[in-house]
This record gives structure tokens, sequence and C-alpha cells, in this order.
């Protein structure tokens, strides 16, 4: 199987919506599009309440992705982690599709014997390690944030670090919302390193507002005239995993 | 990570519960619960045949079958004593979910850091050189270890060996590492990349070492070499390993054989230092007598040599008075 390139938002937040349209419905958007939707919740002395905790589910659920709440101790490892296990995710979704097409509409890998199961698993962590994948971060910046960005910079130049030691091409982008002037602003243009963070993040302002829903509308955008100026520019023809799990 | 707490509870098997594979049909008795990871369960059992083994299930299925894979590959690693030996794989149905499983060598010992508190740091040493052999036989198949850290180690015990749990993060050369625990990390302290080579083993042998004088660890404040190095000169126990721990937390050594060479070298000349002085204040009085011994014995045998130069010079003198006596004759 060729590797493709696998997309993926990631939202880092640490509580409710406040502005906007419901951001789970602008996730189940993404995933109709082929893009997974993550979501992190932060904590720190503060805990997320009942409906941030679902609100954080949903998105997830709809999105097609994971979802995860954490101290801020401990988001570095759970940022890659969660990026990995997406990726398995939908990797799992394609080998399964083409399982069903060989063997029979009802059969997915659980269904294999453990022999077999292993087999195909050893194909999607070789699809993990070798396709492309790029990353759409959304970083919450409401004021409850502010002590916690630091913490949520270290967690993205250790992703950065975990993915660039794959085989496969990475490609981060960052975005802050509320912006400056906007609901979301572009901190970070398409890039393979995210060392240039360390620039950006201190400088960050907090704001009041929390537009999760207009961050992932913008997020979808920002994707799609990626993809439309790439095949207007190389016509090339690299696939896309589509989603479906 | 927030432990997975539906599964502690919902597939929690109390001692006596049997889990039977729905493919092979073999039948495992629990025993007790041996530790629960961010993957699973692993359980004490008995197989059908009495033995004892140990059994890891997971309500994920993914991570398991990864976990299973590295195994196999890991019991096909000829020489490398490290791991467990993998025995079979199975699904177990419990309410009608499939829950993977699979069966493994029970292996039976102490924790590393248990072990080196109650037998004391002169263990690290040898325990050190060890794991560096196991090393070093992985790593020319092509594997490294990846997730290498005291929890994961174990000194079996009657034999003193030390053997490896867990090895859910080894990793083909070249690959990226995707398990691992933040102090034993490379990367984390920013000396360098999550690519599986030697080198990323070596630096976790160094920080195990740092680990077993520092049991709690410490977080990383500015990271990179200056921290690691001022916390490993506040403790003088590693002020002889102080040239190869830099070394290996550097990636100065390209081998595991290196660095073992280098820490036996080290052991060799440690232990004869101490075994040197150790001997004197015992034997003390009998030293003396028998230095005293030894000088008399000294003075008999220099007396042959002595009784030589006697009869060279006596002889000498004898030759050169007859000379004298011919030459005055001849004259």
């Amino acid at each position: 199987m060729k590797p493709g390139t696998l997309r993926q938002i990631l939202l880092i937040t640490d509580g409710c919506s406040n502005q906007g349209e419901d951001p789970a419905a602008m996730a189940a958007l993404a995933r109709e599009q082929g893009i997974t939707v993550n979501v992190i919740g932060v904590m720190e002395n503060d805990v997320i309440d009942d409906k941030g905790m679902q609100e954080i589910e949903s998105i997830a659920n709809c999105g097609g992705g994971v979802s995860q709440i954490v101290y801020s101790q401990q988001l570095s490892q759970t940022v890659q982690m969660v990026t990995r296990k997406a990726m398995t995710q939908t990797i799992q979704g394609v080998v399964n599709k083409e399982l069903q097409q060989i063997l029979g509409n009802s059969v997915t890998m659980e269904d294999l014997p453990p022999e077999k199961r292993g087999e195909v698993m050893e194909v999607v962590d070789e699809l993990g390690e070798t396709s492309n994948l790029e990353v759409l971060i959304l970083v919450d910046t409401s004021a409850s944030m502010k002590l916690k960005l630091p913490t949520v910079k270290d967690a993205l130049l250790d992703l950065s670090l975990s993915m660039n030691a794959r085989l496969g091409n990475n490609q981060f982008s960052v975005f802050v919302f509320p912006g400056k002037k906007n609901d979301v602003e572009k901190l970070l243009d398409w890039t393979p390193k995210l060392e240039v963070l360390t620039r950006v993040f201190p400088k960050l302002t907090t704001g009041g507002i929390t537009p999760t829903g207009p961050a992932i509308t913008e997020a979808l955008d920002y994707f799609n005239k990626k993809r439309s100026l790439r095949g207007l520019l190389s016509h090339d023809d690299e696939q896309y995993f589509e989603e479906s799990i | 990570m927030m432990m997975n707490n539906t599964l502690r509870n919902q597939f929690k098997f109390l001692p006596g519960h049997v889990i039977k594979g729905k493919w092979n049909k073999n039948t495992y008795k629990v025993i007790k619960e041996l530790g629960c990871g961010a993957n699973g369960i692993v359980y004490l059992a008995e197989n059908d045949r009495q033995q004892l083994v140990a059994l890891k299930l997971s309500d994920n299925g993914i991570s398991i079958i990864s976990e299973m894979n590295i195994l196999k590959a890991f019991s096909k690693v000829q020489g490398s004593v490290l791991g467990p030996s993998f025995m079979e794989a199975d699904d177990f149905v419990v309410n009608g979910k499939n829950m993977p499983f699979y069966v493994m060598e029970y292996i039976k010992g102490e924790g590393y850091l248990p072990f080196i508190q109650k037998k004391g740091q002169a263990w690290t040493g040898v325990l050190v050189l060890q794991l560096l052999s196991s090393l070093s036989a992985l790593h020319k198949q092509g594997w490294i270890f990846g997730d290498l850290k005291p929890d994961n180690l174990i000194v079996t015990l009657p034999t003193y060996k030390i053997r490896c749990i867990d090895v859910g993060g080894t990793t083909l050369i070249g690959r990226s590492v995707k398990e691992f625990t933040e102090f034993f990390d490379r990367g984390y302290w920013g000396m360098g990349s999550r690519k599986a080579d030697p080198q990323y083993d070596l630096f976790a042998v160094a920080m195990i070492m740092l680990n077993s004088s520092y049991p709690k660890r410490f977080s990383r404040k500015e990271g990179g070499f200056s921290q690691l190095k001022e916390m490993m000169e506040q403790k003088k126990e590693f002020t002889p390993y102080k040239a190869i721990l830099e070394k290996a937390l550097t990636g100065k050594y390209l081998t595991a054989e290196e660095m073992r060479n280098d820490m036996a070298h080290v052991l060799g000349r440690h232990s004869q230092k101490k075994s040197a002085p150790a001997a004197q204040p015992t034997g003390k009085p009998a030293a003396t007598r028998q230095a005293r011994r030894a000088q008399s014995k000294q003075i008999t045998r220099r007396k042959p040599k002595y009784a030589f130069l006697e009869t060279f010079l006596l002889i000498l003198i004898v030759s050169l008075l007859y000379t004298l006596y011919i030459y005055g004759q001849l004259l």
C-alpha cells in the first residue's frame, strides 16, 4: 500500500466554547472531508466542568478522533500519544475497508485469528511510520489558558520531535483563538518544524471569549486552500486517506 | 496519563477466574494481578500443564497486537535473553466482547531499584554490564529497546540476571520511538532525536544509573547536558563512571560493546583499589611478621649472589697476581 497523507486537527482547550456555531457540528463536517479532529482538555489547578467534558468528547466523537483530559504536566506525552492513536485509527479504518472488500462486508481486523491480525497490524504500523502527516493545531487562548501556554508550547515542540523521528513527512500549522482582531488568528504557516514557536508563543495575548466552532471552520478552510493550491501547482496525485471508522 | 479505570473495573479478574481462549481453546487460571499498565493488565496465571505464565489482557486490540508482534520478533533474536519469551495469543470473550490477550514466560524476580536498595550500589555496575551485553546482542539484530527504565527491569532471583518484562517500546533501528518515559528519553532532555539508534538506548542506560542514586528522579529545568552533568557531579558515587556517563549521555558511544568495555575496565580497577586497602587492617600483625620473615629470607637469598661475587673477585685478584708473577718471570 502506498503511503498517503493523514490530516488532523488538534484542538487544545480548557473548557466550553461560548461563541459561534456548534463545534461538534463543525467537527463532523471536517470528518466528512477526511480530516480527523482530536481534542485535548488541559487542567491545571482548575477542573473542567461536566459541560466542558461533554463538549470535548462530542467534538472528538463527531470528528472521528481521540479525546483526552489531562493535567498540564502530562500534556507532552498526551499530545504525541493522541496524535499517534488517531493516525492508527484512521489507517485501521482504511485497512478495514480493504479487508471488507476482500473478505466480505462484516469482517474487521478483530474478527481475524490473532496470527493474521498480527500480520495486518504490521501493515498498519508500517503505514503509521511512513505516511505523511498534516496537523493543524488550534490553541485556545482564552484568559484561563494564560498560565498553561508555556506548557502547551513545550508539548508542541515535543510533538514535532516525535513526529519528525518518523520516516514520513510532516507539516504543522498553528492557529490561536480568539485572535487579536478576528475570532481566529494564524500563528504559524505550514512548516515541518515547530521550533519557531519558541519566539512566537511568549508574545501571545489572551482574550475572554472561546469561539471553538469558528476556529474549526477556519481550520477546514485553510486545509482546503492548501489542497487546492497544491493541486493547481503540481497536479500531484497524492492520495489522501479518506477516513472511515 | 489518566488510567483507564473502566478497563480496571470491568475486567478485573479475581484469583481462580478461568480465562479460556476463543481460538486455541487453552485455559488459564488467574493467580494474581502482577501489574497494570496503560495498555492492559498483566496477570500471573497457571496453564493446563500447571506452569506459571504471565498473561496480558487488554480491551484495546490495537496496541496489544503491536506489542505481541514485537514480542514475537524479540523471541527470534538469538542470544538475547532480555525479554520474556512469547507463548501464544488468543481472544477471551466476555459478555460478547472480544478481549485480546497474549501469554508469555513468567519472569520471577525483584524490581531493579528495590534490588539495588536492598543489596547496595555495588550491584549497579554488574547489572549495567549485563544489561549492556544484552543490548549489544539486540542492536546487532537491528532493534533497539526504546522504553528502557528501572520499572521495566527485573533481577531474577536465584541467578541474579537482569531481564526485561515490558518490550512494548522495542523499535527497528531507523524508525521512530513510540513508547518512552520522559526521564529516560533523549528527546525530552534536548539531547537528540527520537529516531531509534543504539545511542538512544545507551542514553537511557546512563539515566538508569542516575536514577539509582536519585530514586525520586528529577524534572527538567533548563534541560540539556549542563543540568544532567550537575546532577551527576552532586553524587560522589558517580566519580569513577564520570567519563563513561558523559560519553553515553552525549551519544559518543557508537555501540553498546564500547560502553560495556569501558564499564568493565572501571569496575575491574575499582574493585582492585578497594580490595588492596581492605586486606591491610585485618592482617596487620601477621603482615609485619611476614615482612620480617621476608626480610631475613631476602638476606639469605642474597647470600649466594655475594658468594659468587667473592669468588669472582678472588679469582680475578689471584689471576692478576699470577699474570704479574709470569710477567716478572718473563722479564
